[in-house]
């Protein structure tokens, strides 16, 4: 070994890499027993926790990059790029590609996972009356969901582009963004509220009987149609997101082509899909690829307006029932599943698109 | 100038289109927001819109009818015959109502068509869920004790202490992840930035089960660092996406030279490109914080129902389902519930809207 030109690594350096590595885990292993045991008053647990989490993550980086620096040259070299994105590849791996490998083993298993069934979860989703209407409402939620999205945000980044209060309109439609599912779900119930007689006190009632119709109860009965006011939910928080991309995009395209255009005799409606759309295409693909994610993994909306009753119920809400109510880990994990499934194209479009923007 | 006459009315035409959608978007959230200062009795009995001036029929004059006449035959009333369904209903005369007032009185309201306002507006809603309602445990021994249920200040606390680690932690192991992505070069860069960015599309609920076993092995669940390091997982993906678009974007020379003078990557990363991508940074951070503070799903399952950690969500969650009707608890602790969000949002729009930007326009 010491044979080599090159610097060896010194018994120093391994041993103190170790110590810190030890050091490290005692230290924040300690901190976290201390915060789960305590009982302090809430507002100095809050504010010593807060110190923890972010301090804490800076001093890992920091002694483990000190401790790199205790190597030769060469060897720093190759193991710095590995301090550097090893937190993050360690805490995917553990939280996120090690659980989709455990799931898929699961859904091969029975409900106490502890008899492998094969396919039988697999083919039983698809029999199943419940989860066969969670599939069919997801694949609504993703249609009309997306749909309305993308031509909704389309149509307002255009009107805003051209309106003379374009902030405000935009703050506006942007700012459900900022609203929980939980507190937009209390919003709409409100809106959609309904009691049998004349006074209504939710307004969309107070306006069909303004009009002379019937009260109704939107979101249990009038199945399935009760799907699409849970959607609208959707639309009304996720519009605003498409639509400040496709405004960013529309300010992208160049006036002197548009100008052209104009000039050349062109009315609006045929320069917005003649010119404008095939310019923003890309943009559009990412948008509604997003939303396609977005809504196939919808949850809290159904949960918190109808908890999947009335036929409401989409995968992750059966998802989560399977799972945590009736104990059935193999339904649950397959359900999970089928719920990747879904997206695969959608990472395959993404990894596609990325690699064209010169990503890699 | 037909044509810039032709383009000004079209203007008129988009601002009143683009109102009206305005208008449509506020509407659900200034409904709720009215309602949760009026008291809990007229939440139930009116709807929110009457606390605005509107006409409603009032309480006039009462007419008695004589003890002879046949409530089944058309009723004389001021020379004029009505129904008995006519004034259940309420039949309109003129500037008037008649509405039966007491049938089994024969009393008939005259009433009249006025302006009315409900201005009525109170505090209590706000202060009932801030401070917690009070409940009676029944203990082992069969005594009972009076104990008081944790108001939304304690959830707000445990809110605030999820979401602040939960953003700033990924946001730099993304940032440190994100530099090396960028510039450094080391084996499998490619191969790990591509399954990185590949688990932006992971549905959670993968991995949800898993995790959940790993936690409760480890004595992680429940726990301010276990939901600290979900939320950091699931981030993870995005923040990284973000934080390599623009790391990679700025120019090399700019450190080359900090790298000739001797300086590590570590001084480089926290000296120059830290203070270089705070726009960046910011940005990313108020989404992952949003997306932190309005989480349900993931704290409904690593919280569970230990009330001492519980975050704000899930107390909401809580009253709609237990106690749907009651308005005015609901309404004010929605309220509470976006004050934050709804700040940072409008105080930091700028950010947050460039940030969505940088990620997903590129090219």
């Amino acid at each position: 070994m010491s044979a080599q030109a090159k610097p060896t690594i010194s018994m120093k350096a391994v041993l103190l890499s170790l110590l810190v590595l030890i050091i490290n885990i005692g230290v924040h292993g300690l901190i976290f027993l201390f915060f789960r045991d305590s009982t302090l008053n809430p507002l100095l647990t809050a504010i010593f926790a807060v110190l923890w989490g972010v301090v804490g993550v800076y001093q890992i980086y920091y002694s483990f990059n000190w401790a790199v620096e205790q190597y030769p040259e060469h060897i720093r070299r190759k193991i710095l790029p590995f301090v550097f994105v090893g937190p993050a590849t360690l805490v995917l791996g553990w939280l996120l590609i090690l659980p989709a490998l455990r799931t898929l083993y699961l859904s091969f298993f029975n409900a106490s996972s502890d008899k492998f069934v094969g396919l039988a979860n697999y083919a039983a989703i698809f029999t199943d009356r419940l989860l066969a209407t969670a599939l069919r409402n997801n694949l609504l939620w993703v249609f009309v969901g997306t749909l309305a999205c993308v031509s909704l945000g389309l149509l307002i980044a255009i009107l805003a582009d051209r309106s003379s209060y374009e902030k405000i309109a935009k703050s506006i439609i942007f700012m459900p963004m900022a609203i929980s599912f939980v507190a937009a779900g209390v919003i709409w119930k409100f809106v959609y509220y309904y009691q049998p007689g004349d006074e209504q006190i939710g307004i969309l009632n107070a306006i069909v009987t303004f009009f002379g119709g019937e009260p109704q109860a939107w979101t249990s009965m009038l199945q399935p149609w009760n799907n699409f006011f849970l959607i609208i939910i959707l639309i009304w928080m996720q519009t605003g997101f498409a639509m400040v991309i496709f405004s960013a995009a529309i300010k992208g395209v160049p006036e002197d082509i548009l100008e052209a255009a104009r000039v050349d005799g062109a009315g609006e409606v045929k320069i917005f899909f003649g010119i404008m759309i095939p310019y923003i295409s890309t943009t559009i693909l990412t948008v509604t690829t997003t939303i396609i994610v977005f809504t196939l993994k919808i949850f809290d909306v159904v949960m918190v307006m109808t908890g999947g009753q009335y036929d409401t119920e989409v995968v992750a809400t059966q998802f989560y029932r399977q799972f945590f109510m009736y104990r059935n880990f193999g339904y649950g994990s397959t359900l999970a599943i089928v719920l990747l499934i879904a997206v695969l194209p959608v990472i395959i479009i993404n990894l596609r698109q990325f690699r064209k923007q010169g990503g890699f | 100038m037909v044509g810039r006459k032709k383009r000004k009315g079209s203007k008129t035409l988009v601002n009143v289109v683009l109102g009206i959608i305005c208008f449509i978007w506020l509407l659900p959230t200034l409904g709720l927001f009215i309602s949760s200062f009026r008291p809990a009795a007229d939440i139930l009995q009116t709807g929110w819109w009457k606390v605005f001036p509107h006409q409603e029929w009032k309480t006039g004059e009462t007419l008695q009818l004589s003890k002879d006449v046949d409530l089944r035959e058309p009723i004389e009333v001021n020379g004029k015959t009505y129904t008995d369904d006519q004034l259940r209903a309420g039949v309109a005369e003129g500037e008037n109502r008649l509405i039966w007032e007491n049938r089994r009185a024969r009393t008939i309201n005259l009433q009249e068509r006025g302006w009315e306002v409900k201005p009525d507006f109170t505090l209590d809603n706000y202060k009932n869920v801030l401070s917690g309602k009070e409940y009676k445990l029944k203990l082992g021994d069969g005594s009972e004790t009076v104990q008081k249920g944790t108001g939304l200040s304690q959830a707000f606390w445990n809110t605030l202490t999820i979401a602040v680690p939960a953003t700033i932690i990924p946001v730099l192991i993304a940032s440190f992840a994100a530099y090396a992505f960028a510039w450094l070069r080391f084996p499998g860069r490619k191969t790990l930035f591509a399954i990185i960015i590949s688990m932006l599309v992971i549905p959670i609920q993968v991995a949800l089960i898993p995790i959940l076993k790993d936690y409760t092995a480890l004595g992680l669940n429940g726990s301010y660092l276990g939901i600290w390091l979900a939320h950091t997982a699931f981030g993870l993906p995005l923040v990284t996406y973000f934080m390599y678009n623009f790391i990679s974007q700025l120019p090399k020379d700019l450190f080359e030279s900090a790298f000739i003078d001797g300086a590590s990557h570590f001084t480089i990363f926290s000296r120059l490109i830290l203070p270089l991508s705070v726009p960046a940074l910011a940005s990313i951070a108020i989404f992952q914080f949003l997306w932190v503070w309005n989480d349900y799903l993931v704290s409904l399952i690593f919280i569970g129902n230990q009330p001492n950690v519980q975050v704000m969500s899930m107390k909401i969650a809580d009253l709609v389902g237990s106690r749907g009707n009651d308005w005015h608890l609901l309404t004010s602790a929605a309220f509470i519930s976006m004050l934050m969000p709804l700040t940072i949002f409008f105080l930091l729009q700028k950010y947050f809207v460039k940030g969505l930007m940088g990620g997903s326009v590129k090219g």
